[in-house]
């Protein structure tokens, strides 16, 4: 069977007369939804650029170390002999050289290829763990939800609803201010790292909830619920055996394009202050600092693409996903 | 089956004005002992609810009051047009849906009230097969797993593995065993309805609840689940409640016959009586609506429409009396005040009951032939 993209035809194959069967002594496997979803995934050139970037960002982000000990510097290095003095900026304008790829930073010579290098770090896990934090909460929720409707649907629903409204910035700035230098356990960077992924992954829950919710609801009336009902099947045995496999696309769609949403908020956060301190390396907190020498171009730039490519390249991934995952695809 | 087995029995169950062969009339009855399941004033009223305060302003009374009895190794059909509540009987039985009021004694126990977890075990006992096969098999579970559902749900050894027992499954219902590790999807509507017939099958029933098995197969398709049907009821000795608007196919695999209109029995009896001689109004009407595919015999049935004028009365507010009285071209002042019980008429044998206080005599109903249409 040759899958075409995108075609609804394709997913109801002809199939011989039943009572012609199959070749015997021919072993038959199946191919699965995913399987199916994954060669037409693979077709899209798009979404595999996407998915290529997401790859390497990740790998930068693990072998940050690595990288920079070859092709840089490291991050908090001062290099105040590359600055002018009288302007604060690098000599020469950038400062872009064989030694540092991205040029350095006005005032104090840090080398931003480093920099950004390690801030893929801080973005990506805070994105991550903050999405996994919301897909957990809100696949559960969701799914309990539209499962059980009546008034377990109804609170969770409203609450739902307080979470989309409350105004998260200045919430999430005003724990930042409050919250010690040491709290929970942990000090420092580990602790500002889990402060952003529970106050993003906890407001960002209802996205992903809302979503399970309306598929579980539309699948709770299909037959083979009733089906594993009409065999005595419990109300756990039914959510993880019968709804769950066929909410996992959706999921992941959502969850794909929820990382953006979180990296940029991330940086948003920490454009403000409110994320890492430094001189940890994030790339909203380089933007900031990049905001007092606006006219030395080099300096927002590198961070600004840097978070730029990474947030196209799950929007284009995760659009990619939802085509290749297409419920209308699906029967 | 072979495919000229399968060319003549669809032949057999298309065309409803065939005289019904010697063999089929004959055909071994269940010697009628203690009903399996004895249904009694069933009733399921939907609430319909308004406002945030979600007060009940009424009810859509999807079954109102429904009786019968299915015997031990027979095949009750259930037909009646859409709307009238067969489905949600069916339902009833398998207690997918709870009823309102009424019994439902299946084997000698009233399940109608008994609690989920009582009934678990009892579910065992009792399948149904569904109408949609698309909807019906879990769209991300191999073949396999949708069939050896059954085993692990209700925790059930099997001698061989499951594996084996779903492959036995598969052979059994005409498919491969090597079609295990395949998915839904791969398959066409008979084969999947064969795939549900598969896993209702596994627990080895007493009683299948068959709600439109065949409604949603394309004709040639159609007549090969019903003989599949057939033979794996005498196989197992199982009972059916078949539910269906397809007349040709309730003719076909029915012992018994029961008509619903709106919520109600309005008739019910051995499948030759009924087809032969319909007593009913709505029984006449439903029949003649069958299609004769065969032209030369058009002219020598001498078959004429009745046709009904209207539509189905609302569930929510059903007239009083009879329900069929506002389409009735028999219906009299009684009909609005009085409802007819559901007994046996005009000399009738007891097991065939019609609700109608002007019931339709034999004379009538070969003379109505030519008459009514023009009436």
């Amino acid at each position: 069977m040759v899958v075409g993209p995108g075609t609804v035809s394709d997913q109801v194959p002809v199939t011989p007369d039943p009572a012609e069967g199959s070749v015997p002594g021919k072993a038959i496997e199946g191919r699965s939804l995913g399987r199916i979803a994954w060669t037409r995934l693979k077709r899209d050139k798009v979404a595999m650029s996407g998915g290529y970037v997401i790859v390497f960002l990740i790998l930068v982000a693990i072998f940050a170390p690595l990288i920079v000990k070859f092709l840089g510097d490291p991050p908090n290095e001062f290099h105040q002999n590359l600055i002018d003095t009288s302007t604060l900026a690098p000599k020469g304008g950038t400062g872009i050289s064989g030694d540092h790829l991205f040029g350095v930073e006005p005032q104090n010579g840090r080398d931003i290829f480093s920099r950004v290098v390690y801030g893929a770090r801080i973005s990506l896990l805070i994105a991550f763990l903050a999405t996994g934090l919301s897909v957990v909460i809100g696949s559960i929720l969701g799914v309990v939800a539209g499962f059980f409707g009546g008034w377990v649907d109804a609170l969770i629903s409203r609450a739902m609803d307080v979470f989309l409204a409350f105004p998260l910035l200045v919430f999430s700035i005003a724990l930042a201010g409050v919250i010690p230098d040491k709290a929970f356990g942990l000090t420092g960077d580990a602790l500002r790292i889990a402060l952003l992924v529970f106050i993003i992954g906890f407001f960002s829950w209802p996205y992903i909830g809302r979503i399970v919710r309306g598929q579980t609801l539309s699948l709770r009336e299909r037959e083979f619920v009733d089906a594993a009902r009409s065999l005595g099947a419990r109300g756990p045995y039914i959510i993880f055996k019968e709804l769950l496999p066929n909410l996992v696309a959706p999921i992941l769609i959502y969850a794909t394009l929820l990382i953006p949403t979180n990296i940029l908020f991330e940086a948003a956060l920490s454009f403000l202050g409110v994320g890492v301190r430094p001189p940890t390396a994030s790339w909203g907190g380089m933007l900031s600092d990049a905001a007092r020498f606006y006219t030395i171009w080099h300096f927002m730039f590198f961070p600004g693409m840097a978070i730029f490519i990474t947030v196209l390249a799950f929007n284009l991934f995760g659009d990619g996903l939802r085509d290749a995952l297409d419920p209308k695809g699906r029967r | 089956m072979t495919d000229q087995g399968a060319t003549a029995e669809q032949a057999d169950a298309v065309r409803l004005s065939d005289p019904v062969p010697d063999d089929v009339i004959l055909r071994e009855r269940a010697d009628k002992g203690d009903p399996l399941l004895s249904v009694k004033g069933l009733e399921k009223h939907f609430p319909i609810v308004k406002g945030l305060l979600r007060r009940q302003v009424g009810a859509v009374r999807a079954v109102d009051g429904v009786t019968f009895d299915v015997y031990r190794g027979e095949t009750l059909g259930l037909v009646g047009e859409s709307g009238c509540g067969k489905t949600t009987t069916g339902r009833l039985l398998t207690r997918l849906v709870e009823p309102t009021g009424g019994s439902i004694d299946f084997d000698g126990r009233d399940i109608a009230h008994l609690r989920q977890g009582k009934l678990r075990p009892l579910r065992r006992d009792m399948q149904m097969i569904f109408q949609d096969p698309f909807s019906s098999l879990n769209p991300r579970h191999t073949v396999g797993t949708i069939v050896g559902a059954p085993f692990r749900i209700q925790n059930v050894k099997t001698e061989h593995g499951i594996k084996r027992a779903v492959q036995d499954l598969l052979k059994l219902v005409g498919l491969s065993p090597e079609h295990y590790n395949r998915y839904p999807h791969e398959f066409s509507g008979g084969q999947r309805q064969r795939i549900g017939i598969a896993r209702t099958l596994a627990l080895r029933p007493k009683l299948i609840v068959a709600d439109e098995p065949v409604s949603a197969l394309d004709v040639s398709i159609q007549a090969q689940v019903v003989n599949l049907l057939d033979d794996i009821q005498r196989e197992f000795d199982l009972t059916y409640v078949f539910i269906a608007h397809d007349l040709s196919v309730v003719r076909h695999i029915s012992d018994r016959v029961a008509v619903m209109y709106l919520g109600k029995v309005v008739e019910i009896a051995d499948r030759d009586d009924l087809y032969t001689r319909p007593r009913h109004p709505y029984t006449v009407a439903l029949m003649s609506a069958v299609p004769v595919p065969d032209p030369a015999r058009r002219d020598r049935a001498q078959r004429e429409r009745v046709l009904l004028t209207g539509d189905v009365p609302s569930p929510i507010n059903p007239p009083s009396g009879c329900r069929f009285r506002t389409r009735c071209w028999k219906a009299q002042e009684i009909c609005a005040t009085e409802e007819p019980p559901l007994l046996p008429r005009l000399g009738d044998a007891a097991s065939h009951q019609t609700a109608c206080h002007f019931p339709i005599d034999d004379a009538e109903e070969v003379a109505g032939r030519s008459s009514r249409a023009t009436a």
